[in-house]
């Protein structure tokens, strides 16, 4: 069996996961980064994409408020390439808790989070789609910030420094021996191929899973698990970000981003992180409380829903799991016995890097190293490797130029077969494999209107053509690509995403049985 | 009103897919005059393959070999299911009426009258079908026997992969081989579309280069397959031709949607039924439909205002599921378009759907639709005949997943024959 040797052993490749990897890459430490499927499969890359100005905090939680907002004016300036500053407001409709709109910029101010009052025609002015039962509305400072960018960008950095990572390998058992762990057994999830990792420090960055992989070594830790689901709509409504101002419910922030927008969430307790998908209802309570802000999502076309996993480290078992503090829990365990092993888990994405930081700091004591934290000071680099997952961006190359045998892949959005082959150079120079489901992840292949139908099967055929996919990762790789996608359509099937749903399964179903296997 | 803008006939035939398709052919034959409504329909998605039951029950995966006896094992478990209306001889009918009809036109399909028969998809996975156009048939037959085969993809055709279908067959096919062409005169283009493709074809000279670029790798292979590209009509005889020019038999294998064979089925439609249904409107949506004493229907049809009227005995509607606009769903419940009939559906949204896309059992809004009587009458909220002779047939009908058991076609064809013969018999 395989044996890798490394300094630290990252477990987890989200936003802190890779944010860790970078940080103690910077640090002149040597670390491997294993991810059981891939980069942001988890809650990183299922939330809004919002960097937080703080105020969504400052009053069931003003010690993440003031997180939020340090982070946020340290992000802006030093990851401006993944961030859109496009400000945001807060806003309440009649029947909104007036206590709460008054209180709101005093505890702004409290926290030292700038907020500026708007008139009610001021601020429809600058959003027209707001609701005309506007009451209040205060301008703040928060940004979009595109989370996959993100923590590719994390990565690329840290594998330049030397970091390794393995993705679509999953933890299957730990090694103990006096008091530490000393290996730590792995699978690699498409070859089945199992292997192990030495290392002197082991990082449980797992978010939603923290409680499961340290299960494997022996550790109990209480997670409550709180899905929340969010829908994407076909077109943007707003310029700004746009905040409900009560306190935390149901569909409160609609984030547009290129040009769609992204609205929810909602929070809702299940049992297992694995078992993470939006419903009906959901979809249905959202729809209907974010029309009372902007009337518009009434009717406009949704895209998709998708849900993550809140992984919320806490004892506290009642009341709503959003007013359960959101600052993050770091967890050394060589109180329960094992020396070597920490995990960090809960956060937000805004504080992505002082997770990082702190965790990188304790590893950084243990391992008797001495150098500083440089992610405070250093920007983040951007890599020409993991711009395409950014909307807009491969139309917008392709149209300006392009070789005629560079034809779309996919018609939805724009994306050229050199933006795939681009892609699957990156894959395998992390060495990875390319999958349909890899693509997808890394391009906007698949996230447009015919979400799949059409790309799905063309960039299938066109891999095996190139020899990157083999024969038996061809038609099980579209079933898993189109399931996958389903997840988050199933919800949203009304009115033209419908009709959209009926090709698909014409197509995948009626023409290509697909669904009859083999 | 101005009378050339009233036009009195037997029957008004509300959509242009198949049903509505095979519904005018099938009261053209009857020697009915007809008008027909119908703007761009779904028939340009059809692969062009005539589906007449393939699977069921679709939970077990049970692929038939007969489907006659597929669908008599179907309708003794659903009494409700759109073929329990029909009488097998009908069915037969109704395919030979149509089939005649479209070979008529230059679009001949064949079939085993009395056996499915196996065909070769675009991603290379076997679909279990009853008909398919002339030009596919030897591929059919070359699956079965499996001869020395050669399969041509052409470059700047995507979502086709000669490779990819090759490898998915080999196992069992082993003198199987590939290869890439590029098609005449598109050298410099990157990207190369079916239509322009099959346009091409349409001249003799673009098939004798066509023929010069394939020769070469021929070689030992006694019949070849290309891409459903070979004609945007009259394919038969480029098919023909290509076959002469090569030495060997040319067959052509499905694509992905929309697809050339759909195209010709829709322009032999068009064509074949000119002459026999002067009315035919295309860009015009009927906007209301009321019943006038004496039974006759006035159907308005136009734009955004007003601009025909039809009278007619009575009222064929074939217009499909959401697709196609007959069906329109919101978030909370599913509609009929033109008339609001009461529509068989699930009791909420998270019932539409499985939560797995591949399902076996199929999704439960694929069952919904309008409920008939054996007149094919849909049904009003009691259960009676809504209108005495307002008829429905196709997809719209409820208690079908045509999709899963691989009878889209047939059942479009046979429900269509039977709403006419209900008509003929209520009405005439």
């Amino acid at each position: 069996m395989q044996v890798l040797n490394t300094q630290v052993l990252i477990i987890g490749g989200g936003a802190t996961g890779t944010g860790i990897a970078r940080d103690l890459a910077l640090r002149g430490i040597q670390c491997i980064l294993v991810e059981q499927d891939d980069i942001n499969a988890g809650a990183s890359g299922a939330n809004h994409g919002l960097l937080h100005s703080g105020a969504r905090y400052v009053s069931s939680d003003p010690d993440s408020a003031k997180e939020c907002r340090e982070e946020a004016v340290l992000l802006k300036r030093l990851a401006a390439n993944c961030i859109e500053d496009i400000g945001g407001l807060f806003v309440a409709v009649e029947g909104d808790d007036e206590n709460y709109v008054a209180d709101f910029s005093h505890l702004c101010a409290r926290c030292n989070i700038p907020v500026l009052p708007l008139g009610v025609n001021e601020a429809r002015e600058l959003e027209p789609t707001l609701s005309e039962k506007l009451i209040a509305a205060y301008l703040v400072e928060d940004a979009s910030i595109d989370p996959f960018k993100l923590s590719m960008e994390n990565i690329s950095q840290a594998q330049d420094l030397g970091c390794q990572l393995l993705c679509y390998n999953k933890v299957i058992g730990f090694d103990k021996q006096h008091k530490r762990i000393r290996t730590t057994r792995l699978q690699n999830k498409l070859t089945g191929e199992k292997f192990i990792i030495e290392a002197e420090q082991v990082i449980n960055a797992t978010g939603a899973w923290a409680a499961k992989v340290a299960g494997l070594a022996g550790i109990t830790i209480h997670i409550l698990y709180s899905q929340g689901s969010l829908l994407i709509t076909h077109s943007r409504l707003t310029e700004r970000i746009v905040n409900r101002l009560r306190p935390s419910s149901n569909a409160d922030i609609l984030v547009p981003g290129g040009t769609v927008s992204i609205l929810g969430t909602t929070s809702i307790r299940i049992d297992d992180p694995d078992d993470v998908y939006p419903t009906v209802e959901e979809v249905d309570s959202i729809v209907n409380e974010a029309a009372a802000m902007i009337p518009a999502l009434e009717t406009i076309r949704y895209i998709r829903a998708f849900a993550g996993v809140r992984p919320l480290v806490s004892s506290q078992s009642s009341g709503d799991d959003r007013s359960v503090s959101r600052g993050f829990a770091l967890l050394d365990h060589s109180e329960e016995g094992l020396e070597n092993f920490i995990t960090i888990s809960g956060g937000k994405l805004t504080t992505y890097r002082l997770m990082a930081e702190k965790t990188s700091d304790l590893i950084s004591i243990r391992l008797g190293v001495s150098a500083p934290c440089l992610t405070r000071t250093e920007p983040l680099p951007e890599s020409p490797s993991v711009q395409w997952s950014e909307p807009a961006l491969a139309p917008k190359l392709w149209l300006k130029h392009h070789e005629p045998e560079d034809i779309l892949l996919c018609e939805c959005e724009m994306v050229p077969k050199s933006t795939v082959d681009a892609i699957m150079d990156s894959i395998r120079k992390q060495h990875g494999q390319p999958t349909l489901q890899a693509i997808g992840l890394r391009s906007r292949i698949g996230k447009g209107p015919c979400q799949g139908t059409f790309c799905g099967p063309r960039t299938t055929t066109y891999m095996y053509d190139k020899g990157e996919l083999p024969l038996d990762r061809c038609l099980p790789g579209l079933r898993e690509f189109l399931r996958k996608r389903w997840k988050g359509q199933h919800p949203i099937l009304w009115d033209r995403q419908l009709i959209q749903a009926e090709i698909l399964e014409a197509m995948h179903c009626g023409l290509f049985g697909l669904e009859l296997g083999a | 009103m101005i009378d050339s803008d009233v036009i009195t006939c037997d029957l008004t035939v509300i959509g242009a897919g198949m049903a509505g398709m095979a519904a005018a052919v099938f009261a053209a034959d009857t020697g009915l005059s007809i008008v027909q409504i119908g703007g761009d329909s779904e028939i340009g998605f059809a692969s062009g393959l005539f589906d007449l039951l393939g699977i069921y029950p679709v939970n077990d995966r049970r692929q038939w070999n007969d489907p006659w006896a597929g669908i008599e094992s179907l309708i003794r478990d659903h009494s409700q299911h759109p073929y329990a209306r029909l009488k097998t001889e009908d069915i037969q009918t109704a395919f030979q009426i149509l089939l005649s009809f479209l070979g008529d036109g230059g679009l001949p399909y064949s079939r085993h009258l009395n056996r499915n028969v196996t065909i070769m998809t675009p991603m290379g996975t076997l679909k279990t079908t009853y008909c398919v156009p002339q030009t596919m048939w030897s591929g059919v037959e070359a699956l079965d026997k499996k001869p020395s085969c050669l399969f041509l993809d052409i470059k700047g055709l995507k979502g086709f992969s000669a490779r990819l279908l090759a490898a998915r067959l080999h196992d069992n096919w082993p003198k199987l081989r590939t290869a890439r062409i590029s098609f005449p005169g598109t050298g410099a283009w990157g990207e190369v579309h079916p239509e322009h493709l099959a346009n091409a074809l349409i001249i003799k000279q673009n098939r004798k280069k066509l023929a010069k670029k394939i020769l070469p790798h021929v070689k030992d292979a006694r019949i070849v397959g290309l891409p459903a590209v070979l004609g945007l009509y009259q394919a038969q005889k480029v098919v023909a031709h290509l076959t002469e020019l090569i030495g060997v038999p040319v067959f052509e294998i499905p694509t992905m949607p929309p697809s050339i064979p759909g195209l010709r089925l829709k322009e032999v439609f068009e064509r074949g039924l000119r002459e026999k249904r002067p009315h035919y409107f295309t860009k015009k949506r009927v906007l209301e439909i009321s019943q006038r004493s004496g039974d006759m229907f006035e159907v308005n049809i136009g734009n955004q205002t007003k601009g025909r009227t039809i009278l007619s005995k009575g009222v064929i509607l074939a217009t499909g599921r959401f697709i196609g606009g007959g069906l329109h769903a919101d978030r909370r419940r599913i509609r009929e378009t033109i008339l609001d009939l009461p529509v068989h559906q699930p009791g909420s949204r998270n019932k539409w759907h499985r939560e797995d896309f591949l399902d076996p059992r199929g999704h439960l809004v694929n069952q919904a639709g309008l409920e008939i009587d054996d007149a094919f009458r849909p049904l009003d909220k009691n259960g009676r005949p809504a209108f005495s002779s307002l008829f429905a047939a196709g997809s719209i009908l409820a208690h079908q997943d045509w999709k899963r058991t691989k009878s889209g076609v047939g059942i479009a064809v046979a429900t269509a024959f039977g709403a006419v013969k209900s008509f003929v018999h209520l009405c005439r």
